[in-house]
Parts: structure tokens; C-alpha cells; sequence
């Protein structure tokens, strides 16, 4: 299985390079892509360079175009899709039908990756994109099984790329609009899940307090981990409840299912992370690579240290495991 | 949590704040010339006014990386734009970009206030460039380059040990 490797800036492109990513994904400094943060991404300068080193080392690169179009605003899309494509990219991932239709219909030898922005998670749909826009790839959502994957990779004509670390999405991805709901920004058109114009962190005390616009998001005592200030991973008080109405302060690790999601067919495993910064792109990428080769109990070794740089410094298998209870 | 060790907390302490302050800005003026891509990346945060507040001394460093001015307080945290506060140790890991900021925010090592955007958007530009601090503090050394540069080495060494990765 491929380690598809996160990178926010060409600093951390190198070290995914230099850990043993066989692919790299990053993106344009700009609305094109989900992970529109202050200070991230790749100028198309910054692209043209880091595309070279890993061709040189024979690494791939993707380039993630994994928001929805704006009405009257294609042309930005386009341009984004155009300039990858002339730097070099090895894979387009976008989520945006109307921009894989362009992608397909003017570059149809480009390669093609549905992000997992797009929501295709079942045969239906993933078939309706292989037969349109030739797509080659599919990210599946953080919402499956892995049995659900075995029975989906059984009935599409192409590759799958799963999530295996980092930042646990419990959401139908794409179409979420919580974060718009609370500050008006989106992430599916703008880029930003939790915009950091809309977050405040104040010490109450001993306790961290996280907000999002109006919204308190979070209360950590002292000594307690903390985690990113999204809605769907706040406390609330449901009623009468206080608790996590969605999912905790936790982190994806699916290293202990490789085997079997090797036996299920998925063809890459997927490390989240582009808003992280070059220590943990390091960090992650080496651990994972030495895992895919290791024995489970090598393996549990290996990631133990990752445990401590993750989200409320805790991970879950999430649904790939899920069991009803 | 590493806190400074006393024989380096306590010259810094008692030493007068204006050689605090001419040590501090010879080396950011050296950062800052050494690393101009800082500022292509910082875009318009270039002029917000941050502030750190080592936690383990009496003392805040506040730059406007514009203005490229720093000034160096003791009392109560001056006005910012956006403040990070932690060890120092760890404030100097993430300005080299050796520690991840997230996983220090996980674990309560460290804690933001004031405008987010301005502080990612310097999280991300120190994190993409190579700075290195002890190479900064050799070059400032003149004849003793060599002696300074290795023992600024050995104690950052010292001072992530566990925490360092394989960045190079």
C-alpha cells in the first residue's frame, strides 16, 4: 500500500519526502483548497520546486483542489487546476463535479483523485465518477468499516485511499455545515473548518476555555488535553447531560487494521495533517512507513509516541472498528 | 515539562533589561536578514505585534516583525496582538520549528491568546524556515563562533531530548 504524506509547507514536503512518503499532497495558497490557513500552503513557485524533489526521488505529487466552486468564480478553480497540471502534479484530488468535468474534458491523461470532500461512499456514486471523469482514485470518508470498505472495494473499478492517522472527521465530509452555521465561513467553499477568525482561547482560571464565534466550545480543566475548537468535537449540554454530543477530542489510528485493510483491497493509506507542522509530518511519516512493513506487536510500538501529539493526546479506530452497542 | 536550567535562569533574571534586550534583537535582526521568506509567508500578520511570555522567566518578548523592532518587559504581559506563552526551551523549539505547536496546545504545555490568524500565520512561516539558533548565536560570537554555536547545540539537544525528531 502507498503512504499518502500531508504537506502545508515546503518545509514539510521535505521531510515527507525525506520520512519515505511514496506521495505527497499539498495544495494552493488560496479558496482551492480545504486547508486555507494563515501562513500555509504552496505559491506556484513553492509547488514547481517541491514537485521537482520528489520527482528526483521518485516520490509523487498530488495536489488537492478540494473545494466546491464558487457561481461567476470558476475561473480561480481552473486556473489552479490548469497551473498543477503544467507543474507537474502527478494527481489532481478535487471534489468539485463541475471542475472535474473540466479536468477530464482538457487534460483526460491527467490523473484524477476524488477527495474525500466529494462524499463518495458508495458504489453508486464512485461508479457514476470512474464512468464521467475517468476518475482513477477514490478518498473514502472517516465513516466506514472495514468491512464496509471490503465490500465497496469488490464492486468499483478503481483505487481506494483511506484515512489511517491524524485528524478523525466524523462528518459526512463535504457537507457539513457546521462550522458555517457558527461563523459564516465554510470549509467546503472557503477552506476553513473552525476559521481561526472565529477562535478565542481564554484561560478561565486553571481551566482553557475554547470558543468559536458565540459559541463556547469547550471547557479543559487543568492537566486535561486539549483539542482543536470544532463543533463536532465540542461539550455540550444535551439535555441535562453535559458530554461530547458528536465525537471526543481524539485523533484517527488505524495502524492495527493495515493488515486488514490490505486484505480489503485499499490501495493507499492516507496520513492527515497539512495544517501540522514539519516535526510531526516527520514524525508520523517515518512511524507509519516502518509500521507498514512491522509486525502488530512492532506496530504498537511504533505509534505509541504518536499518541502524545495527537488531539486531546488519544486516538480511535473510529468507525473502521465500530461495533454497535 | 522542561523548565530553564538555573545556572541559564538566573544570569537572564538578574542581568539588566537592556543587555537582555541588545542580545535579543541582535539575534532577531539576524533571523530576520537570514530568513526574508518569513515575511513573504507572515503576509499582512507581518504587522501584528507578538508577544512571548517565556513561563519560566520574569520576562515577555513583544516583535512586530514589519517594524522588525523587539522590546524586552518584566511585570505584567504588554499589549499584543496575539501572545503564546510556554518554557522557554520549547518557545525557542517552535521558533526552529523542532516541536509541533499543536501537539505543545494538546498537552497544555502551551497556551495562545489573542487573534489566531496572526498567530498560525507565524506558526507556518517559522515552521518553514530553517532557523537555527545556535548558528545564529555562533554567528554573533565573532572568534568564539565555533565554542558558542556547540554549546548552544549541546543544550538544545539536551532540552528536546524525546522531543526532537528526525528534522535536519
Amino acid at each position: 500500500m502507498e503512504l499518502i504524506c500531508p504537506a502545508g509547507t515546503p518545509a514539510a514536503f521535505r521531510e515527507a519526502v525525506e520520512a519515505g512518503a511514496d506521495a505527497v499532497y499539498c495544495g494552493f495558497r488560496d479558496e482551492t483548497n480545504a486547508r486555507n490557513f494563515p501562513g500555509l500552503n504552496f505559491s506556484r513557485e513553492e509547488l514547481r520546486q517541491s514537485t521537482a524533489l520528489a520527482q528526483r526521488k521518485g516520490v509523487q505529487t498530488f495536489v488537492a483542489l478540494n473545494t466546491f466552486m464558487r457561481a461567476g468564480d470558476e475561473a480561480l478553480w481552473y486556473s489552479a487546476a490548469d497551473d498543477a497540471v503544467a507543474l507537474g502534479a502527478d494527481a489532481l484530488i478535487l471534489a468539485d463535479f463541475g471542475l472535474m468535468a473540466y479536468v477530464a474534458e482538457k487534460y483526460p491523461q491527467q490523473r484524477l483523485h476524488v477527495s474525500v470532500q466529494a462524499s463518495a461512499s458508495n458504489a453508486d456514486a464512485i461508479r457514476f465518477l470512474v464512468e464521467a471523469f475517468g476518475a482513477r482514485r477514490v478518498v473514502l470518508p472517516r465513516v466506514l468499516t472495514v468491512q464496509d470498505i471490503a465490500r465497496l472495494t469488490r464492486q468499483i473499478d478503481c483505487e481506494v485511499e483511506v484515512f489511517a492517522f491524524g485528524g478523525l472527521c466524523v462528518m459526512a465530509e463535504g457537507r457539513c455545515s457546521l462550522s458555517s452555521y457558527a461563523t459564516g465561513k465554510s470549509p467546503n467553499m472557503n477552506g476553513v473548518c473552525s476559521p481561526a477568525s472565529h477562535v478565542r482561547y481564554r484561560q478561565d482560571g486553571a481551566d482553557l476555555v475554547s470558543e468559536l464565534g458565540a459559541y463556547t466550545i469547550n471547557r479543559f480543566g487543568p492537566g486535561e488535553a486539549s483539542g482543536y475548537p470544532t463543533l463536532c468535537k465540542g461539550r455540550f449540554d444535551v439535555g441535562g447531560v453535559e458530554g461530547y454530543a458528536f465525537e471526543d477530542p481524539v485523533s484517527l489510528d488505524v495502524i492495527d487494521e493495515i493488515d486488514a485493510l490490505r486484505a480489503a483491497g485499499v490501495s493507499a493509506l492516507k496520513i492527515e495533517g497539512r495544517q501540522r507542522g514539519k516535526a510531526y509530518v516527520a514524525e508520523v511519516v517515518s512511524s507509519l512507513k516502518k509500521a507498514l512493513d512491522a509486525t502488530p506487536a512492532e506496530r504498537a510500538v511504533l505509534v505509541a509516541r504518536l499518541r502524545t501529539m495527537s488531539e486531546g493526546q488519544r486516538t480511535t479506530a473510529g468507525a473502521y472498528d465500530k461495533r454497535w452497542r | 515539562m522542561q523548565s530553564l536550567p538555573l545556572f541559564l535562569a538566573k544570569p537572564v533574571d538578574v542581568a539588566p533589561l537592556w543587555l537582555v534586550e541588545r542580545v535579543a534583537r541582535l539575534i532577531f535582526s539576524g533571523v530576520l536578514k537570514a530568513h526574508p521568506d518569513l515575511f513573504e509567508r507572515l503576509g499582512t500578520y507581518r504587522q501584528a505585534r507578538y508577544c512571548f511570555s517565556p513561563t519560566d522567566l520574569p520576562l515577555h518578548f513583544t516583535v512586530v516583525p514589519a517594524a522588525q523592532t523587539l522590546a524586552v518587559s518584566r511585570g505584567q504581559p504588554p499589549q499584543a496582538d496575539a501572545r503564546v506563552e510556554g518554557p522557554l526551551l520549547l518557545l525557542l523549539g517552535l521558533l526552529e520549528g523542532r516541536c509541533d505547536a499543536d501537539a505543545l496546545f494538546f498537552s497544555r504545555e502551551l497556551s495562545v491568546t489573542g487573534d489566531m490568524e496572526a498567530m498560525l500565520a507565524l506558526r507556518n512561516a517559522l515552521d518553514d524556515s530553517a532557523i537555527d539558533l545556535p548558528r545564529e548565536l555562533g554567528r554573533l560570537a565573532g572568534p568564539l563562533s565555533f565554542l558558542v554555536a556547540g554549546t548552544a547545540r549541546f543544550i538544545r539537544s539536551k532540552a528536546l531530548e524525546g522531543r526532537d525528531t528526525t528534522w535536519n
